[in-house]
């Protein structure tokens, strides 16, 4: 059983190591996938698009989280919420009034 | 090769922690080894979103010669990671809570023992 | 101050009392700051929650566990965090009203939070930002009762056994 298990492991990390390989470089993104969102100017028509002029905020991040991926924050804080409402119930203590 | 270092640290981690889940039995190592890999996680995706030279993007006090498209690092990955790490604290928070309620019961933190002793 | 350092023989020290409990306002102070502030400079609802959460574990370690819960029990605690999670759904709800899409932001154009700020680097005007500091408030209320609320649970089971 634990010689299968290392097999297994020395097989996945081979596969990874070997995917590292055929990553793209580390500073170049393989395109310019969030200039939309940053900003800029139209070059034809002249009017700027991006963060500042969509949401009013100056943080690129904080828009995204709450602008632009609002419904995942929305789930976020359901996960929070169900997960303490499940540290509750097992950690209750035996019933101080009744 | 030796720009890809990131990458490589990300796989080193998942190795490091992929070997305390398996073959380790103390329940809290196993914890342990379960946020290590949700770390080398949160590593992954933020070093996708990396351009050469840029800085935060972020307007306010910005330093003057940056060019604004061009010179500032992704955001998106950036707004994925922040909601991974919220996660990762639930997740942790809710199995510790277990881990609490399996010593008081069974009187041991040995994985092995406790399918044994069925009281 | 003396009633509050006399009383109980659980906790720490009666300097570790007195300061933790003279700098508790100053941290929920930059905790709601950094709350604020999201839109303008890193940070935003879920790290200024983390501060505030931080400041409520010191004084349940400088006090005691059971001192504290008389003080700031769970259901306060959870009443909090409801109430933040409430706030949230209310405004996106409000801007299905408003607006033709669910958590719109339509507060862009108006006096409330509406001003646009002019393109390119600037000082951070706080009138900015439309819907989001709403939303950062109530993600901060929520993150605040809710880590509080689980290490006080954690803290209270161990000492049942007395």
């Amino acid at each position: 059983m634990r010689k299968i298990a290392v097999l297994v492991f020395a097989i996945f990390f081979a596969f990874m190591f070997l995917a590292a390989y055929d990553m793209h470089d580390f500073g170049a993104p393989p395109s310019e996938m969030d200039d939309y969102i940053i900003g800029g100017q139209n070059q034809t028509t002249g009017e700027w698009y991006g963060t500042q002029n969509d949401t009013g905020a100056n943080n690129a991040v904080t828009a995204v989280v709450f602008d632009y991926r609002g419904y995942d924050t929305l789930g976020e804080a359901t996960v929070l919420f169900t997960a303490i409402a499940g540290v509750m119930v097992v950690l209750r203590r035996r019933g101080k009034n009744e | 090769m030796i720009y890809n270092i990131p990458f490589f640290a990300v796989i080193i981690l998942i190795a490091v922690g992929m070997y305390a889940v398996i073959f380790r039995s103390n329940l809290i190592k196993i914890a342990i080894g379960i946020t290590i890999v949700e770390s080398a996680v949160n590593l992954f995706l933020i070093t996708l979103g990396y351009r050469e030279g840029g800085v935060a993007p972020i307007y306010t006090n910005l330093p003057s010669g940056v060019a604004i498209p061009g010179g500032m690092v992704l955001p998106v990955p950036q707004a994925l990671t922040l909601t991974s790490i919220v996660i990762g604290v639930a997740v942790l928070a809710l199995m510790l809570s277990f881990i609490i309620r399996i010593y008081q019961y069974y009187g041991t933190l040995d994985s092995r023992k406790i399918r044994r002793l069925k009281e | 101050m003396s009633e509050k350092t006399n009383g109980n023989s659980e906790g720490l020290s009666p300097i570790v009392k007195v300061v933790s409990s003279m700098i508790f306002p100053f941290i929920m102070i930059f905790s709601f700051y950094v709350i604020m502030h999201g839109h303008l400079t890193p940070g935003g609802g879920f790290q200024g929650g983390a501060i505030g959460a931080s400041a409520v574990v010191m004084l349940i370690v400088a006090f005691g566990a059971r001192h504290t819960e008389k003080r700031a029990g769970e259901e306060k605690l959870s009443l909090f965090e409801s109430m933040g999670g409430t706030l949230f759904v209310a405004v996106a709800i409000f801007g299905f009203i408003m607006a033709a899409t669910f958590m719109s932001n339509f507060l862009v154009g108006s006096e409330i939070f509406g001003e646009k700020p002019p393109f390119g680097p600037n000082g951070g005007i706080l009138n900015t930002g439309g819907i989001l500091p709403i939303l950062n408030f109530a993600v901060g209320m929520k993150v605040i009762g809710g880590l509080s609320a689980v290490v006080l649970a954690m803290a209270l089971v161990s000492k049942e056994e007395d």
